[in-house]
């Protein structure tokens, strides 16, 4: 039973399309959107969302701050940032988490280093993801 | 009358013109493909954005408590006024008309009593603001630098914006911008941004389960709707500026055209009546002898 998916970041639409079902990463745990799911508003924790598409089709994106939406038309995904997994590679990672290290050590003002710690952070959660 | 000289060197001068204003029309154009996919592609998100505000706006009841986000402070005494405009000059009447459009809603409002605040995006809306409204410009944010526009830069603004509003700088908050219609038609717009305008019945009646609780929900959501609203205005601002920036230039360059095809019939008009009367000159000369 397939149902309809949109996954949106503020640059593009990233999917859309009917999906058998999609699991989640929320801020209270992961859960799995199937066809006919309650009306449910739900906010999202850095992670990965898996789509399936079909039992043979299963597509893994990293997404990062946003928000699910379920209603009687399907499932929408606001995504801040949505990477697909197999686009990200842990020694180019590693590289950036390093870069990103340096930054915070040598940010001239308070604010370069609040940027540089944000991105830092970005990055670690990207590694995470990847590690699954 | 002037000489030959003076001729030749306004005629080569009005052709150098021409070649950089052909120039950045090519430019514009080519900078213009690239910027209208970008707000095409941005639209989907605001208008998810503004259709899941609104579902959780509808199905959170008339009596219920709302942030004040979203359904505002109660008062509108003190407005804020966020000017969109280009870092740079030669598009036609791109940024003078949103500094228009924003001038004449706070000489309104201002006429009404109400105190009235700027926050400028880019340099010309503040060039053009600062004489008459100077001392009620908050800030001025610069987008010169940047090449391509992200939806961090529009973050940083939504949350300098989310940030006055909860120390309380302003209850309304209006975003001016020019909506890219098409390339010859820009059209400046204000967006009331704080609080949420939400449409009427757009709402689904759909009673929803929330993860978190609403309040914690709608305290994410708001300010975040912010800075969508912003990325949308500046992505939309920057296909239009593109735009009039070549329908500017594509006038110049035939302008440009023009004079030159004026002031080259008025050169050779001179150079033969220079050569007549020397002519005359000479038989008439000969004629004396």
């Amino acid at each position: 039973m397939a149902f309809h998916f949109e996954l949106v970041a503020p640059e593009r639409l990233v999917f859309a399309g009917d999906v058998e079902a999609v699991v989640v990463p929320g801020t209270e745990g992961e859960f799995t959107v199937l066809k006919d799911h309650a009306p449910l508003m739900s906010m999202l924790r850095p992670g990965v969302l898996e789509i399936d598409q079909s039992a043979a089709q299963k597509t893994k994106l990293f997404v990062r701050g946003g928000f699910a939406e379920v209603s009687g038309i399907g499932l929408t995904v606001l995504a801040e940032q949505a990477i697909a997994l197999e686009d990200l590679n842990a020694t180019e990672l590693d590289a950036d988490l390093k870069d990103a290290e340096e930054d915070i050590a040598d940010a001239p003002t308070d604010e370069a280093r609040r940027i540089a710690t944000e991105k830092r952070d970005h990055l670690r959660e990207l590694r995470a993801a990847l590690q699954i | 009358m002037p000489s030959l000289k003076d001729l030749r060197n306004r005629i080569a001068s009005v052709k150098a013109t021409q070649k950089i204003t052909k120039a950045m029309q090519m430019v514009a154009a080519s900078k213009l493909r690239r910027a209208q996919a970008a707000a095409e592609a941005a639209r989907p998100y605001a208008e998810r954005m503004e259709r899941v505000i609104a579902n959780v706006a509808g199905g959170l009841g008339a009596g219920a408590p709302a942030p004040a986000l979203l359904r505002g402070t109660g008062g509108d005494g003190t407005h804020l006024l966020v000017v969109c405009t280009a870092e740079r000059g030669l598009c036609g009447a791109f940024n003078s008309s949103i500094a228009r459009l924003a001038r004449d809603k706070a000489t309104a409002l201002m006429a009404e009593g109400k105190t009235v605040k700027f926050l400028c995006v880019g340099k010309k809306g503040y060039d053009l603001l600062k004489r008459q409204f100077g001392s009620q410009i908050l800030e001025l944010i610069e987008l010169r630098g940047v090449r391509q526009l992200g939806f961090e830069h529009a973050d940083s603004i939504g949350r300098k914006i989310a940030e006055l509003f909860d120390k309380s700088e302003f209850s309304v908050c209006t975003l001016f911008f020019s909506r890219f219609r098409s390339v010859i038609t820009q059209i400046p717009t204000a967006q009331q941004i704080v609080p949420v305008h939400v449409a009427k019945g757009g709402g689904s009646s759909a009673v929803y389960d929330f993860e978190p609780e609403t309040d914690e929900l709608l305290l994410a959501l708001l300010p975040r709707n912010i800075s969508v609203q912003v990325f949308r205005a500046l992505l939309e601002n920057a296909a239009s500026e593109q735009g009039a920036r070549m329908s500017a230039m594509d006038n110049a360059t035939r302008n440009a055209g023009e004079m030159i095809r004026k002031q080259t019939l008025k050169y050779n008009r001179t150079r033969q009546a220079m050569i007549t009367k020397e002519l005359i000159e000479i038989i008439s000369g000969a004629e004396a002898l």
